[in-house]
């Protein structure tokens, strides 16, 4: 226990890793888990009760794919008795006929849907599934027709980051209240992909003036998030808003995690729930008290003014850049490996068609 | 196609209601309401609480100020500034719809 200790307040649950997409980015962990390895109903519906009862107000139905979960709608049920907020997190394909209408009616909250880019090519090429982006079309259809909000979550990267302008219209057309630009976050998949996704630095200049003109032409009609890319920045990300501090991951296999990228810290022991409650494993797991408050922090963050802004910003990108995860975050301008991150963002890249290394269950890259 | 979103101004004959997909309620984790929106909570303070209960989709922000004026017992035209704005900008975050 310690002090920092508080109740979480939103909980992204990755019920699976199973998916119909292979985008070369995906948040999910380079070892992917097999379906056997998935919760079973039970567990997931005992562990939504422990949740709402410590104090989760919102959770994130995700994955992998989360409907091909088929107890899905059950799930969404028991948490709308319980009054939590649910935000179903889609790749948009392979829905069948009358799920969007049946989860809407268990209670379902909020839609938010993936575009990998804003015409057939680049999706594609991105989530190397025929005919996706149509499908994706009428996905956003169905859920406005269910009178469902919907998000639109656009990953960006050097192969759409020219698609921006579109996206936005794209968003509009397709009456979502939001829009995310979300620069990648290099990271697992993205991590091993880094090379062939980096944008160009006029790209990132110009993309950030083209959603700030938008967000101040949209206002009060489409709000726009924008996910900064960490390699172009000077200071780092509130990543999770704190390392175990009002929110966590859920593996598909019950693993209670701070951030879906966790395990690339390598001597971190991950509790999983069912071998204990959920309020126990919060409070008492040494990965979640790993980084949590400050106390962990080192120079410069620890007599950093910004420590309780970002909080020291990315445990995993000090640990995969750094090789220290109590590092600062090297997006930070105080780090003194700053510079090397910019040097990873500014090396001319030569894979422009090269070889995406696309997330496949048991296709870890060597 | 569907008529196009345009952003909505905040006027005396205006009656704000919380969007669908926005819900107050109380949370006794930690004694406090909270706001549910998609991706964010929000922890309304005593005034803003205030303001936001009374977005029923009834009453007129005219009407809202007057009721709040008296409670507060405060200038009428300082809480039909202090409403406008905080409605306006609550329009603005697409949370309160007009």
């Amino acid at each position: 226990m310690t002090d920092d200790l508080l109740p979480p307040i939103g909980m992204l649950a990755e019920l699976t890793h199973r998916c119909p997409l292979q985008c070369p980015y995906c948040s999910n962990p380079i070892e992917l888990m097999k379906a056997d390895r998935e919760m079973d109903t039970g567990s997931w519906l005992d562990l939504f009760d422990q949740a709402a009862d410590l104090g989760v107000l919102q959770v994130h139905l995700s994955g992998g794919e989360p409907t091909l979960r088929r107890d899905l709608e059950e799930m969404v049920s028991k948490l709308s008795a319980r009054k939590v907020y649910t935000n179903l997190i889609t790749a948009g394909v392979g829905i069948g006929e009358g799920r969007i209408e049946a989860l809407a009616a268990a209670g379902l909250d909020h839609v938010q849907l993936s575009l990998q880019g804003t015409n057939p090519g680049t999706t594609e090429l991105i989530g190397h599934y025929k005919g996706g982006f149509e499908k994706k079309l009428e996905t956003a259809r169905r859920v406005r027709a269910a009178g469902l909000p919907l998000t639109i979550n656009a990953p960006i990267h050097r192969h759409n980051i020219e698609e921006v302008p579109r996206f936005i219209e794209l968003a509009q057309e397709l009456d979502a209240e939001r829009l995310e630009i979300a620069n990648v976050q290099y990271s697992g998949w993205a991590l091993v992909n880094r090379d062939a996704l980096m944008p160009e630095r006029a790209a990132v200049e110009r993309q950030a003036d083209i959603v700030e003109e938008a967000r101040e032409r949209l206002r009060g009609v489409l709000n726009i998030d924008f996910v900064t890319p960490d390699y172009f920045a000077i200071y780092p990300k509130p990543c999770m808003g704190g390392w175990a501090r009002d929110a966590f991951v859920i593996a598909p296999d019950g693993g209670i995690l701070p951030c879906h990228a966790a395990r690339t810290i390598p001597w971190l022991e991950f509790e999983r729930f069912g071998e204990f409650d959920l309020a126990e494993i919060w409070a008492n797991s040494s990965a979640l008290n790993a980084f949590r408050g400050t106390g962990w922090m080192q120079e410069p963050c620890r007599s950093c003014e910004r420590r309780e802004l970002d909080w020291g910003g990315c445990r995993c990108q000090a640990m995969a850049i750094a090789g220290d995860a109590a590092a600062t975050d090297p997006a930070c301008m105080k780090s003194p490996l700053h510079a090397r991150m910019r040097q990873f963002a500014e090396i001319p890249h030569q894979a422009e068609s090269a070889g995406f290394h696309y997330r496949r269950i048991g296709a870890k890259p060597v | 196609m569907r008529p196009e979103r345009r952003r909505a101004f905040v006027t005396p004959a205006s009656r704000p209601r919380l969007r669908r997909h926005v819900r107050l309620q109380f949370d006794p984790v930690r004694n406090a309401w909270a706001l549910l929106s998609p991706e964010r909570v929000f922890w309304p303070d005593e005034v803003s609480l205030d303001i936001l209960r009374r977005c029923d989709g009834q009453a007129t922000m005219g009407e809202m100020v007057s009721a709040l004026a008296a409670e507060y017992d405060a200038d009428e035209r300082e809480v039909a500034a202090d409403v406008t704005a905080f409605l306006q900008e609550w329009t603005d975050n697409l949370l309160v719809t007009l």
